[in-house]
């Protein structure tokens, strides 16, 4: 089955684009490799392969869970179906 | 799959098998470069491992250089070891450490000689040493004579979800067949160091992984100017879509699969508590890492990598893979075994595994890497500190 995006854990908050590059309002099939399931999203933004991408709204200050884990505090805003990169994502390290 | 139980390998004095049968030239110090590359230039079959360091280091950073020369002397890969210095003290050292191995070992140094005397006397020998090497046989090894080292490098997120999973399954499946293996990149498990720590196989085993994990992070804490956004994660990591070292951490964590480690190795140190996981205290500096694993004596090295890392060794072969359909169709000459099947679902983890076995057995048994058919020999001495 085509999967557009790829989630690994339940608990992520965000996936990422496995195909080529997603379109803005792009209807997206999402895989969970954790339990096999499927669910879908639409787009907000141009992201291209390996990119993440907003699985939910998410506010300053937020943790972003990708594994199940703890992988960085949000910055700046990002609202469902956004690309989740440097612009918006920063360590808790260092 | 069934996993063969053998493979064709190099049997050596010392019951270590390798996968290459290779006659080095090796330079105990910057200065010796030159004479130890004319000689591998006269004797063909040989190679020179040229490198930057050896003079006026001292204390742990010394003791780490004859480490990586010794190890790398050592290793089951290399048949025969001419070492060249400048001063007959280290060089001899280096030369009584490697023939502990048994294996044919001679050195010169080039004080009151030259370059030219030493390269003629030393030439010679090198000969000697290659001709008896090449009539040396591969024969039946069993599996567990392998010692499988990994890193991985210019990761992407498809590293994370694919490659290093696909690393992590064969060591599922070959730790129970009684292999060594060894993962490393002190600083590339900084922000999953907790959940690392969990995974070792004694609380001895985790203590001393947190121990040498905090050290490390009190360094950066130490000389970092900022928060080392230009290096962890680098440009290439931030294109191919990592946005955090954390982030990071946790894809290069897939690559240990389910296994737990027996012990924490210093930098070049040979393991010695029998099969399994070994982590090993290294830079996440791809060519860095890779010497110090070779020299500890692991003969085949597995690298996923995302964006297209190119890195090779001059005695230790590197297999590359990558889960990134655009890392294969950009640079196909770099990649030994293509996982990008699995974005697409059209390829399940454990076919990925399977294919990264047949594509590791092909190389020990003498299939050439991709970074040795593109003569990539990256040979770099780690540095703890700076010489008196």
């Amino acid at each position: 089955m085509a999967t557009d995006i790829i989630i690994h854990d339940k608990k992520d908050n965000v996936g990422v684009v496995v195909i080529e590059k997603i379109t803005p309002k792009q209807d997206c099939a999402c895989w969970i490799m954790e339990d096999d399931s499927s669910i879908n999203i639409q787009s907000e933004d141009e992201i291209p392969l390996g990119h993440k991408i907003a699985m939910v709204d998410l506010k300053e200050g937020d943790t972003i869970l990708k594994y199940g884990h703890d992988i960085g505090k949000v910055v700046k805003s990002i609202k469902k179906g956004e690309h989740v990169h440097i612009h918006n994502v920063k360590t808790k390290k260092w | 799959m069934e996993i063969p139980k053998s493979f064709l390998g190099y049997k050596r004095e010392n019951g270590r098998a390798g996968t290459r049968n290779h006659v080095i030239i090796l330079p105990v110090d910057d200065i010796s470069n030159a004479c130890a590359e004319a000689v591998a230039n006269n004797i063909k079959g040989t190679i020179a491992l040229p490198h930057s360091y050896g003079r006026l280091q001292f204390g742990a950073d010394l003791e780490l250089h004859f480490r990586t020369m010794i190890g790398t002397g050592c290793n089951p890969n290399v048949a025969a070891v001419i070492v060249i210095g400048i001063e007959p003290k280290w060089t001899k050292k280096i030369v009584d450490g490697i023939a502990k191995t048994g294996k044919p070992v001679e050195g010169f140094h080039i004080e009151r000689t030259g370059d030219i005397g030493t390269t003629m006397k030393a030439s010679k020998k090198a000969q000697e040493f290659v001709m008896w090497a090449s009539e040396k046989q591969r024969e039946e090894c069993p599996l567990s004579d392998l010692w499988i080292s990994v890193k991985c490098g210019e990761s992407d997120t498809t590293s994370g979800l694919a490659a290093n999973p696909t690393v992590g399954n064969l060591m599922d499946k070959l730790e129970p067949l009684g292999v060594h293996l060894c993962f490393g990149e002190t600083s590339e498990l900084t922000g999953a160091e907790q959940v690392c720590a969990t995974r070792g196989a004694t609380k001895e085993a985790s203590d001393k992984f947190m121990k040498t994990w905090s050290s490390y992070n009190d360094f950066i804490l130490k000389e970092a100017t900022d928060d080392l956004s230009e290096s962890q994660p680098t440009a290439g990591n931030i294109a191919g879509g990592l946005t955090t070292i954390e982030e990071k951490a946790f894809g290069n964590f897939q690559k240990i699969g389910n296994c737990k480690f027996i012990d924490v190795l210093e930098p070049a140190e040979e393991p010695t508590k029998g099969k399994g996981l070994y982590f090993m205290d290294t830079s996440s500096a791809a060519a860095e890492c890779v010497t110090l694993q070779a020299a500890a004596g692991f003969n085949i090295h597995l690298f996923p990598t995302g964006q297209g890392n190119i890195v090779g060794n001059p005695i230790e072969p590197v297999v590359k893979l990558t889960a990134n359909p655009l890392t294969v169709k950009g640079m196909g000459e770099h990649i030994d075994c293509d996982v990008s099947k699995i974005l697409s679902r059209e390829m399940n983890l454990s076919e990925a595994g399977d294919e990264l076995i047949k594509t590791t057995l092909r190389v020990a048994n003498g299939r050439l890497t991709c970074a040795e058919a593109l003569g990539h020999k990256e040979f770099v001495m780690t540095k703890l500190y700076r010489s008196a």
